[in-house]
């Protein structure tokens, strides 16, 4: 199954991918422009007049464009494919995606082998430069920082640990293989071993991603598995190039172990202090973009991506950069950044880490058929058994060991769902792929990685659903986003972290609070622009909330069931309210018509997924639909006020001067009610960007802060409308009374 | 260092132990944080818990203090408030955040879950009637955003408002425009928290080994 020396010549040049596809099919033949000289030498006058040809109205020049139109038709080719597999139902649910795009490729392959050109292969600097990156970008920004936060030590563990004992394990268990003398490979030497072991003993982040996304499991599993396919980058990139360098040698000394520790960490945390770099370059940068908006998700972009190439420019880790680089900045990036801009950033990331997935394994089967290879059969097997064998062992070791400082244990089937759920990728390929030719077993080792490959993907991949329903694995809970989960979730922080406190030690919950502390006082003052660094999380989450109902209204066109319209806020809070009188009304809903005009919202809504996002589009028709609503609701408690008697003594209405640039805020005491609550709500997103209410109230404001002017004078409204009276003690003359 | 005084008071502990599930080394340890904490008196008081300096920028730090003399976390069906704790009570209640054992069974978390949500159901209902009414619900979300200045009260109270009101609608479904929500029950506060796995979030680690001289 060689096809060498074929191969040879066209897989040295690195731009020679796309090469020979759709040059066959095209009898093309590169005409010349007329001016063009047909082999006479001398001047170019005399040239002309002397083979006149008629002006050519129609003509093919496909040299010209062809590496940008062959690129294209393959990535085309690519997406039709995977249009193709979600449009056949059952295929799709029972065969990973990853599945079948190989066999697409290797069809692909075949098709070009047959024809009688020579197949592309996934070239790995079009891999690592281009195709990578997208990927691990989007991973790292949708990165679920809680749960990631939580087991960042199991995580490193597996990822170092887990990642060395695979590779000695594999590499020193096939160097005793090719000891034996039947097996025929006796010429491989230790360190070659070793440094296959290496490069096969990764878990793949894109493999896993690409698998892990249809299952749906529960978190936990979900991070640890993934954040160790992330992690064992540095790892793998020591390695590699550790046993690369020793295997030209020959022999390796305890030096050199030792520098390989250091260069461990080097390569690690220089990975993560280029990206938290390049991180805080973005989100500073994020702060001044307000009056260019629309370039906004370039920055994210480029900074990501600079920070990738810069971190490999100087050999370290750059998936750990890009991971650095975008967990760090997104927190101050979107709390800069426009609604606009934040879905531009999610729907190009997910689009260019899709089009990346589906070409890494279109081109992985590709290059299966493109060869080269050399089998050997006890060799491959044994690497097979030898994988699967090596990360249970180490899975199974590693939680032992983990479980002892885990305040919640893993249990068997998390254990074996993370063992199982080691796949390789096509990392593992470019890695051996680049293994210069020296090496004499680079094509049993193609053949052996490529083989690993596709037992984990097509084996594992396609029945690890099965197995998940089989054992009963908790699944990942598909729940809205409650706001009592949330309030709770932040109570609890504090709880925990007092508790701590009264225990008298310094644990987990201590060390995060004083982050939190740290990043609130010092740094998000210089990176989030205005004065929203000090809006605390909960009320984030809660406009968060918001703004989902009122898209979700858009789509739907009522009211979402979560909060059916039969519960509202007289049911929780049946205290009377008072009459306004008749000029009032006319006067308030006259104001309130034209301060509603101007509603702005910003949405932000929580995605990883890779195959959903949330459609946040509409923002014209949300604000129109709030609009609505807000009327609606204004109109129904107007005539719900004025009909419902009051059985208090009605307030006095001379107090209620609605002089809006004047008005005051003061804390209720507890017996009020502000019922008009729900129409709070839809204005509360404009709140934290005014921090000091007061300040704001000092004379009318026209231009750019209309719109805050407008929900704030919105709110009081709705307060004053609410409100049963001026509180007792309080004097008549106030300018406005208390809400 | 300090882990040998613990056999020196082992029948006691051993009965400590088997009531809250701690082990003897934890017991000790957190034996010689009270003394600590109550300048080696017998009894706590809450002025002793104020005195903690990392309980001082907690939002909900009263709450808490308040959580420990509550008798109803002492698992003796009292209630009220006591002014001062004996070592007992306050392993009870610190057994509140004990990580559920690797096997148990699902019956067995159910009921952990239920206790720590009991608990944190009786740090929102204050005067222990039985139901977090929106007052209550108000003055948590209130002390949650208590640092975030004026800004916090107005939409505090929104979103309290705002998860009564999801409250209700899952508890209760449907309620005519007259009828009134009492308040959340223990039943419906179990059911909206459910999707938290409170048993593997309400857990702090209890050390075996003595690091209470490095703290404060």
């Amino acid at each position: 199954m060689s096809v060498h020396a074929l191969r040879k010549s066209a897989s040295s040049s690195c731009s020679n991918i796309l090469v020979v596809f759709v040059g066959i099919g095209l009898p093309i033949e590169a005409s010349a422009p007329a001016y063009q000289s047909h082999g006479t030498e001398g001047s170019h006058l005399t040239n002309i007049t002397n083979t006149k040809k008629a002006f050519p109205v129609l003509a093919v020049n496909y040299e010209h464009v062809r590496k940008p139109f062959e690129i294209a038709l393959w990535i085309l080719l690519a997406l039709l494919m995977k249009l193709g597999f979600h449009l056949i139902p059952r295929l799709s649910a029972v065969v990973p995606e990853s599945c079948l795009l190989i066999v697409v490729g290797l069809l692909v392959g075949g098709l070009i082998k047959v024809i009688g050109e020579e197949p592309p292969v996934l070239d790995s600097q079009l891999f690592f430069l281009c195709l990578l990156p997208p990927i691990i970008l989007d991973a790292g920004y949708f990165l679920p920082i809680r749960p990631f936060t939580e087991n960042v030590g199991t995580i490193l563990v597996f990822a170092v640990i887990g990642t060395l004992w695979n590779a000695f394990f594999m590499g020193g268990l096939l160097y005793a293989l090719c000891q034996i003398e039947s097996v025929g490979l006796s010429g491989v030497d230790l360190l070659a071993c070793l440094l296959f072991g290496s490069i096969v003993s990764a878990v793949d982040p894109v493999a896993v991603l690409a698998v892990f996304e249809e299952i749906h499991i529960n978190e936990l599993v979900h991070i640890l598995v993934f954040g160790e396919s992330l992690l064992n980058d540095a790892v793998t990139v020591v390695l590699y190039n550790l046993f690369e360098e020793f295997s030209k040698v020959g022999t390796v000394t305890v030096l050199d172990v030792f520098l390989g520790v250091v260069c461990f960490f080097v390569v690690s945390l220089g990975g993560v202090l280029v990206g938290a770099i390049y991180g805080f370059l973005a989100a500073f940068t994020s702060r001044f973009t307000s009056h260019t908006r629309v370039i906004e998700p370039l920055f994210v972009f480029l900074y990501s991506y600079m920070a990738y190439l810069s971190s490999e420019m100087f050999h370290l880790s750059g998936i750990m950069a890009l991971i650095a680089c975008g967990v760090v900045m997104r927190p101050y990036v979107e709390a800069n950044i426009s609604h606009k801009s934040y879905t531009t950033i999610k729907y190009f990331l997910k689009m260019w880490s899709s089009v990346s997935e589906t070409l890494i394994f279109i081109f992985l089967g590709v290059s299966t058929v493109a060869g080269p290879h050399a089998w050997n059969w006890t060799f491959v097997i044994t690497t097979v058994i030898l994988c699967l064998v090596s990360r249970v062992l180490g899975v199974i070791g590693l939680t032992f060991i983990i479980n002892k400082f885990r305040i919640v244990k893993l249990t068997k089937k998390d254990q074996f769902i993370v063992a199982y759920g080691g796949l390789r990728g096509a990392i593992a390929f470019s890695l051996g792929y680049l293994l210069s030719n020296s090496h004499q077993m680079r094509n049993l080792f193609l053949t052996a990685i490529i083989t690993v490959i596709f037992f984990t993907v097509f084996v594992q991949g396609m029945t690890i659903r099965p197995l998940v329903e089989l054992l009963a694995v908790k699944k990942k809970k598909e729940s809205k986003p409650s706001i009592n989960e949330e309030i709770h979730t932040e109570f609890l922080d504090h709880l925990l972290t007092g508790v701590e406190g009264v225990c008298g030690h310094y644990g987990h919950y201590h060390w995060k609070e004083k982050l939190n502390r740290f990043n609130k006082t010092y740094v998000k003052r210089w990176l989030i622009a205005g004065e929203n660094f000090k809006e605390p999380e909960l009320i984030a989450f809660y406009r968060k909330m918001e703004l989902k109902q009122a898209i979700m209204m858009v789509e739907s066109g009522q009211l979402p069931s979560v909060l059916p319209s039969t519960i509202s806020m007289q049911n929780i809070q049946p205290r009377a309210i008072p009459r306004v009188s008749k000029k009032r009304e006319e006067e308030i809903r006259r104001i309130l018509r034209a301060n509603l005009q101007n509603n702005k919202q910003k949405m932000r809504s929580r995605s990883y997924s890779r195959h959903t996002l949330f459609d946040a589009d509409e923002e014209d028709n949300v604000s129109e639909v709030r609009l609505r609503k807000t009327k609606m609701e204004m109109e129904r408690r107007m005539s719900h006020y004025l009909t419902v008697p009051a059985n208090r003594e009605s307030p006095r209405p001379g107090v209620r001067r609605v002089s809006f640039p004047t008005v005051h805020f003061e804390q209720p005491s507890p017996p009020s009610t502000p019922d008009a609550v729900s129409l709070e709500e839809e204005e509360e997103e404009e709140v934290p960007k005014r921090p000091s209410l007061k300040a704001d109230i000092e004379g009318p404001r026209g231009n750019a802060s209309d719109n805050h002017q407008g929900e704030l004078d919105y709110q009081r409204l709705a307060r004053c409308l609410s409100d049963p009276g001026p509180n007792k003690d309080k004097e008549d003359d106030d300018p406005f009374m208390s809400c | 260092m300090g882990a040998l005084q613990s056999l020196s008071d082992e029948p006691e502990y051993r009965e400590l132990a088997e009531k809250t599930g701690f082990s003897f080394e934890q017991i000790g340890i957190l034996h010689k944080r009270f003394k600590q904490l109550s300048h080696n008196e017998d009894m706590l008081r809450r002025a002793d818990l104020d005195t903690i300096p990392d309980l001082a920028c907690n939002p909900i730090r009263t709450q808490i203090i308040e959580a420990f003399f509550d008798k109803r976390n002492f698992h003796q069906n009292g209630d009220g408030t006591v002014e001062e704790i004996s070592f007992e009570e306050f392993l009870v209640v610190m057994s509140h955040f004990r990580p559920p054992a690797l096997n148990m069974t699902e019956e067995q978390r159910e009921k952990v879950r239920r206790e720590k949500l009991r608990f944190l159901f009786n740090m929102h209902d204050t005067d222990n009637d039985g139901t977090i009414t929106l007052e209550e619900y108000r003055h948590v979300v209130e002390e949650l955003l208590s640092r975030s200045g004026a800004l916090g009260k107005e939409t505090a109270k929104g979103i309290a408002d705002a998860a009564m009101l999801e409250v209700a609608s899952i508890s209760m479904g449907h309620m005519e425009p007259d009828e009134f929500y009492e308040g959340i029950t223990f039943e419906h506060f179990l059911k909206i928290l459910k999707d938290i796995e409170i048993e593997t979030k309400m857990n702090i680690r209890f050390l075996n080994m003595d690091t209470t001289t490095l703290c404060k």
